[in-house]
Order: structure tokens, then sequence, then C-alpha cells
């Protein structure tokens, strides 16, 4: 059984913040509005405000919760880890079940909670994808979350014709004495980005690994907690929950960086099924340094001409303290000359819904981290998250740089096995 | 009184959408880092000095409170608009209007944020030393409000040594200018230096004009273990006495180091009751000798082990260590009282063993750490305010420990300030006629006590929206 937190369950975490204003370094909202109400701090007064009855959830407050990215910087730095996310997100389910969902949050709803209608989506668009694909308005289902205004603004990756679960089996034999080890593969990774699912099973298939991709494991519900929408966030925990019961699998690794904040971190909220899921879950280059494949590939022959590549930490991988080990699988490969640019650790921009309700913001943070890739001079930028990928290519894309936004296990696929990255 | 009149006269100065009355924005800037929380009646964001200006007039026509706010990260509730009135938010008025690397100083805006200048003016070789805990969030305009210190204090001094020059809106809204880029200059009162410090009660600061330095070549950082806390104190005149002034010379207690010990895997020898984590700079073929030459001069002061980091890690796993003192304190007791007493260096034996004494007679835990260098011990009486009759204990602590801080030569706050945290306190070092002197310059700089009213001096206050 799934339990979602209510405000007054953090009435606790809200007496810890000190205001001490630390918040203010790290938050990527706050460094474009410098105002109060974007930083954990500003937020968490607001929260108290409403817990004690002194103010209702009034339009300038609802407006203050959408400039936050569930990024989770504010709580990896606060000297107390007060869970602002997690403040923010019982916040807008309060929003959400007094007012109902917003537009943004109704486009969420409908794609998210419904596999078939994303899957049909996707395939219809990706027909068309290489022509048109910015002006089919069907097209605002992919992405997820963003609004059809937004889109419009946006570069997107050509639609695959075939999505992950059309190009990996359920179940894949492990090799004797092998561990299977379960893949939550997220919608990003299993609708636009198939190829970095494809590589991490021919990855863990030929190291010996059994792997089991269930059908039935759905969207991490990432997008409905950034939205408000409790219900669904519930819905999809529970699916995924009993996706994950049975097939062998111990251990569950994830690619997208975002999936696996969702559900190490939300989902640990969700009590002691939610715990236990999360307890499994590895992201994947967790999984890759401690199976210590990073240092066999390590082993392979080092090659003359390499690709200048540098490194953008995601936010839910950076927050869980994952940073050595992506720069490790970098360095590790033969074809590659990691770079490190500024600002690796700054946000790129996305958050859940935030891209869509705030597209201005969202593309300014995104301005910053393009200006920090040029600078470096890295031909690809490589990260842990099929999110940053596209936000990051779309920010590229919009500077006029020539330069891929690629995800790390893209370059693992070219390295071994001869991939396209 | 903040009526709509004012509200529409504020928006046309600085525009509708930069004036809120919303009660979201009045809660958001109720805050600081003190525990207080007092509503202002109207938020105000402003750009520019002529904004700046027009709102201050605007304010005295009506006799309505004003305070400027960066990015309210004080200790002491100088950001609080404890009478109401206009919180004037200057965080984006945040340009670097100039790097001047030939006459090393740099023009700032009040909104930049500390860190933020130390980065560009290191990108060109320079440096400004100031180092407040807060400086990758508050705000130079906040530091000179408060005359900011912070660890490299002992070598290079405080905000106040680097400020040649201000920019100033003054409680009748006039624009004034002190100072200049010029080292030298001595025209007139020195006004710059009234105004550092002075807490945002007699003026707006709008423009900064700062001393810069060229940046030390490297440091070396060294961690010295002591069997007893008087050793590492006494260890610290002695550093001075060699004639060297490390960059930054900072202690921990026991209890500090049990605070820290408790929250991580605290790599220290057994039977260790003080730590000196030191630092010296400049250029590196003279660090190593002074390493050595410190080294010597510790030794014979009951040195249980020494370590000097011999790579930029190893200096930041001994950083780490002293910065793990303040996250780690809440695990003592929930409530902290953080004071910032300063005394005189040599002094600094005698005041740690008061505290002690305090500590023991009170039965209250007192962690202790911070610029043992410059005298400045950061003092946190660790309580549980739950616990009956422990308020009134913590007043009678905290008193003693200002009584001792003023016998002993020193003063009730060293970089934080007063605020209305230390009003309480600052008759104990304040004798009638130098604070007569300080209200006779209020008074004249701003007859109508408009400007952040109620904060450093003693006098009824009270807010009516609260």
């Amino acid at each position: 059984m799934v339990h979602l937190k209510d405000l007054a369950d953090y009435a606790d975490q809200i007496s810890q913040c000190v205001r001490c204003g630390a918040c203010q370094a790290h938050c990527p909202v706050y460094r474009e509005t410098l105002g109060e109400g974007s930083v954990a701090r500003g937020k968490i007064a607001l929260a108290a405000s409403v817990l004690a009855g002194e103010i209702g959830l009034e339009p300038r407050l609802t407006e203050e919760l959408s400039l936050c990215l569930l990024c989770g910087s504010c709580v990896a730095k606060c000297p107390n880890r007060v869970e602002t996310d997690g403040i923010v997100a019982a916040l807008r389910r309060r929003v959400t079940d007094e007012q109902g969902l917003s537009t943004v949050g109704r486009g969420v709803a409908a794609l998210t909670g419904s596999k078939p209608l994303l899957r049909g989506l996707v395939r219809g668009a990706g027909l068309l994808a290489p022509l048109v694909f910015k002006h089919i308005p069907t097209t605002s289902g992919l992405r997820l979350r963003f609004a059809p205004a937004v889109l419009r603004e946006r570069t997107l990756p050509p639609i695959p014709a075939r999505n992950l679960f059309d190009r990996v089996p359920e179940h894949s034999m492990a090799a004797a004495g092998r561990p299977t080890i379960g893949l939550f593969a997220g919608c990003a990774i299993t609708y636009l980005y198939p190829q970095v699912g494809e590589g991490l099973a021919r990855l863990l298939t030929s190291f010996g690994y059994g792997l089991f991709l269930p059908r039935s494991q759905g969207c991490c519900g990432m997008p409905a907690l950034s939205s408000g929408n409790g219900a669904l966030l519930t819905e999809l925990a529970e699916a995924n929950l009993a996706a994950f019961a049975e097939g062998g699998a111990e251990t569950i690794v994830t690619a997208c960086a975002s999936c696996g904040g969702a559900l190490t971190g939300h989902y640990a909220d969700l009590g002691e099924d939610g715990r236990g899921l999360a307890d499994r879950i590895l992201d994947i280059h967790q999984f890759l340094d401690r199976e210590g494949l990073i240092a066999r590939i390590a082993e392979l022959p080092g090659q003359a001409e390499r690709i200048r590549v540098t490194y953008h930490d995601p936010c839910h991988l950076r927050t869980r303290g994952i940073t050595r080990e992506p720069r490790a699988l970098l360095r590790a490969l033969p074809q590659v000359d990691l770079v490190e640019m500024d600002e690796a650790a700054s946000c790129c921009g996305l958050g859940g819904t935030f891209a869509a309700t705030q597209a201005e913001l969202s593309r300014r943070i995104g301005d910053r981290k393009a200006a920090a890739i040029a600078a470096s001079g890295a031909e690809l930028v490589a990260t842990g998250c099929p999110g940053c990928v596209l936000q990051l290519q779309d920010s590229i894309d919009r500077a006029g740089l020539r330069v891929r936004a690629v995800h790390t296990l893209d370059l693992v696929d070219q390295a071994l096995y001869g991939g396209h990255a | 009184m903040v009526d709509e009149r004012i509200v529409q006269e504020l928006a046309r100065i600085v525009g509708a959408d930069q004036v809120s009355t919303d009660s979201a924005d009045r809660i958001l800037h109720a805050f600081d880092a003190t525990q207080g929380r007092f509503l202002p009646e109207v938020v105000v964001h402003a750009t520019t000095t002529d904004q700046v200006s027009r709102v201050v007039r605007l304010a005295h026509e009506h006799r309505i409170p004003i305070l400027p706010r960066g990015a309210g990260s004080g200790f002491t509730g100088g950001s609080l608009p404890i009478r109401g009135g206009i919180v004037l938010v200057l965080t984006r008025m945040n340009r670097i209007l100039e790097i001047d690397p030939d006459n090393l100083t740099a023009t700032v805006e009040p909104g930049v944020v500390t860190a933020t200048l130390q980065r560009e003016v290191e990108r060109l070789g320079l440096f400004y030393p100031p180092d407040p805990a807060s400086r990758e969030f508050s705000t130079l305009g906040g530091n000179i409000a408060e005359c900011a210190g912070g660890p490299r204090c002992v070598k290079y001094g405080v905000t106040r040594d680097y400020v040649l020059g201000l920019e100033v809106v003054t409680a009748s809204g006039e624009v004034i200018h002190t100072g200049g880029k010029t080292m030298k200059n001595v025209v007139g009162y020195d006004l710059t230096r009234l105004f550092v410090g002075s807490e945002g009660t007699l003026g707006i600061v709008t423009r900064i004009i700062l001393r810069l330095l060229p940046k030390p070549e490297a440091r070396k950082t060294l961690l010295v273990a002591f069997a007893s806390i008087d050793g590492a104190a006494r260890a610290v005149s002695a550093i001075i006495r060699g004639r060297i002034i490390p960059a930054t010379l900072e202690f921990m207690d026991a209890s500090a180091i049990d605070c820290v010990r408790r929250a991580m895997d605290l790599d220290l020898p057994d039977g260790c009751r003080a730590v000196l984590i030191i630092e010296v700079d400049g250029e590196p073929a003279v660090l190593e000798a002074q390493a050595a030459r410190i080294l010597e001069i510790v030794e014979p002061l009951g040195v249980i082990e020494t370590r000097v980091a011999a790579t930029a890690e190893e200096a930041e796993a001994i950083w780490k260590v002293r910065r793990s003192v303040s996250p780690s304190l809440r695990r003592v007791n929930p409530d902290k009282f953080n004071e910032d007493i300063v005394v005189p260096r040599s002094r600094v034996p005698e005041m740690i063993r008061a505290l002690e004494a305090i500590s023991a007679k009170h039965k209250v835990p007192i962690v202790n750490f911070g610029h043992a260098g410059d005298g400045n011990i950061h003092v946190n009486v660790m309580v549980d305010l739950k616990e009956e009759g422990m308020r009134a204990t913590v007043d009678r602590v905290l008193d003693e420990i200002f009584r001792t801080t003023v016998a002993l030569g020193g003063a009730v706050s060293g970089e934080h300030g007063i605020g209305t945290a230390k009003m309480p306190f600052i008759g104990l070092e304040l004798d009638p006629a130098t604070l007569a002197t300080m209200r006779a310059i209020k008074q004249a700089l701003d007859p109508h006590n408009i400007m952040n009213p109620g904060k450093i001096f003693p006098e009824p206050a009270s807010n009516p929206q609260n």
C-alpha cells in the first residue's frame, strides 16, 4: 500500500529550517529571479504559514510554488537537510485537491496515466517526426511535460518508430550463476531514447547478467509529483511496485536520473513497500562501478583519435552523491577525452513540469548551461539523464552550437559494440 | 502607515510589478537568520539609486519605517521590519560595475553576492579577502551594513578595511558620496567608516568602491591536535609572537570535536581536546619555512599530532572538519544561541576557561569554535527550550558570558552586529557618554527615525502589524 504524505506530515521538517539562507547559493531558480519566494527558505516560510492557517492557497502562493524544479539541490546543501522538495510536492497536492489540476497537470495525467495513449501517440507521431514534428499538436504528448505552446518553441529529437518494449524482451536469461537485473526504463528512455535502454540491455546481457524489463511498469510518477497529482502518483507507484514484485530481479537499475531520484527519494516516503522498492534501485553508473565493469571497460585499448566530451551532472544524480561514477565511466572509455566544464553541476532547467509552467525561466537556465558547454570546447556533452539530454540539446540548438547531447550509455555502446553515439 | 496612495506612489517609482502588499510577499520578507518574524506592510524591489532615493523620500515625507534587505542572512535581526513599513529589497541591484586592476579597486552595487565578486576578481589574479561563512549567498551591501568578518580577518582585516568609498541615500532621500578610488583621502570626516557597520540605521548604500589585493600565489594548510584547550589557546599567541600572521587561525574546543565525532567519522587521535587549523598564504617558497616554523613554535604546548596538507584534497579534508561543526550542533540540543564575542588575542585562554566554568556551573553545553587568531570566538549555547526554566537559565548564561567578555577587554559582537538580538547587552560595553554620542549621530542623520528603526539602541519597540 502506498501512503502519500500530507503537508501536515512535514510539520517537523518545516520547523527544522533555521532560515539561514544557504539555499540561495544552490537554487537554480533563485539565481534567475533573485526573489525570496523562489528559494527553499521562502517556500518553507509559506508552507509554515499555510499550516498555521495564516494564508490560503492564493494566486501569489501558487505562483511561487510553480517556481521549483524539484531538483533537490537545496536539500543536499541544507545544513539541516530539510526536505523542501517533499514539502513543495505536498503543497502542490494541496493546491490540486482544492483547485483541481492545472492545464499542464491535466496533460501529464492524460499521458502518464494511460500507457496505450502514450504509446499510440508516440507511434503516430514517429511516422511524421522527421518532417514536421514541430508542428504536430499531438506531439505535445510525447514530451510528457510540455504544453503545446511551449513545444512550438523547442527543438525535439525525431521520435523512433519502435519503442524499447519493441526492441528488448521482457526476460533475458542470465548466464549460469549470474543474477538477473531489473530495468526500470522510464518514459523518456522507453519512447524517446530507446537506443539507450537497448544499449544498456546489450551491455548487461553480454556480461552475463539476466535482464527483466516488465511490460507492466509505467511512468515513475515524477511529473505527477511535480504537478501535484497525488491520486495519479499513488496509482503509478502501486503499478510499479507490482511490476517488480516478481521476476526474480533483486537489484533494479535505472539510466534515467529523474526516475532514479523519484524511485529512491519520493518512493521512500510512500510507506514500507515504497521503501522496499527504493532500496533495490541503483543508478546504472553506480551499478557498473560496483560490479567492476568500469574497470573492465578501462582495459580496452585506447584510441588515438578521441572525442572531446564534457559531462553534465543531472540534479537527480548529483544530489544523491553520484558524481564520481559517471566521470570514471567516461574516463574509462577508449574513444573519450573528458574535459570538465564550468558549472557542470548546475541544473539544465528542465525540472519536471517546470519547463512547461515556467518556459522563459527554464530557457534562461538552459542558456547558461549552453554557454558553459561552448566554453569547454567539447564536441559532445554526456549526461546520465534523458531529460537532461533533451533540455541540453534544445539549449545547444538555440545557442547555435555544433555540439550534441548524449547519454553516457550511448558512448559505452559506441565503444563496445560500435553503436552510433 | 502605508495606505493605497503610498502603494500607488511606490508603483510609479519602481513599477507595479516590483511592489507588493500581498500576504505571501509580506511573509517572504518577514524573517532573517534569527528566529524573529515581523511582517512588513509593503515589499519593494529597487534596481537604481534614483529609485532608492525616491522611495526613501516618500518614506521620509510620510514618516514610514524603511529598511534595506539583501540576502536576509544576518544573525542579529538587522533585516527584520520590527515596525512594519517598507522592506526595500536590493538583491536585483547586483551589477559589478568595474574591476580596475590598475587602481586595485572594484565598484559594485549592493546586491552583488560576496562570493560572486570574489570569483570575478580572482579570475584576474586579484583578491577580495573578507570571507564571512555566508559569502556564497550574503550580499556586499549586507556585509557593509554589518561590517562582516570571517576566518581570513586575522591577517587581512574585516569589511571596513576594504571599503574605499560609498554612494549612500540618506534618510531624507539625498544621494551623498563618501571617499573614492584612492587609498588616501582626508577631506572632511570619514563618513565611509561611519556607514560601514551602521546596520541600515543611517542610510542605504547604493554603490560601493572596494579595495582589492593581489591574489596570494599559494596556501598551505595545517592541522594541530592538542591535549588541552589551554595549550591550543596559548599556541595562538605564541604563533603571532613568533611574528607569523597566518591567513586563518581557527580553533575547535573539545565539545566541538565531540560534536563532529558524533556526526561523522572523525580521524583525530584519542585524547585530542582541542584543534587548531592554520593556513598560511603567500609565495610558495616562503610557505614551507613558515609551516615548519609554526610547528616548531607550537610543539612544546601539548601537541599530540600535526598534519600538513600536501595536496588540495588533503587541505579540503582538514577544512571539512572545521566546516562540519555548525551543521552537527543540533545533535547536542535543538535550540542554539550563537554568540560571536571577541576578546584581545592574549585573553583567549582566560575566556575559554571562563566559558567552561559557566557551562559547568549552569549545566548547559557550550560549544566553542571559530576565529581564535583574532580573538573572535563563536560561542554556541546549546539547550532545549522545552525544558522548564531553560529560557531564564539561558539569559543568565548569556549575561555571564558577555560580562566576562567585556571584563577581559572584549566586545559582545565581533562580526554579527547588534540588531535586536544583542541590544540588551550594548550598555555592558558602551558607557553612557559613548552611547549618547552614537544616538546623537543617529538623531542628526535620521531625525524622524525611519531608517531601520528599533535596532542597535534599546528603546520600546512594537509593530502594530503583529
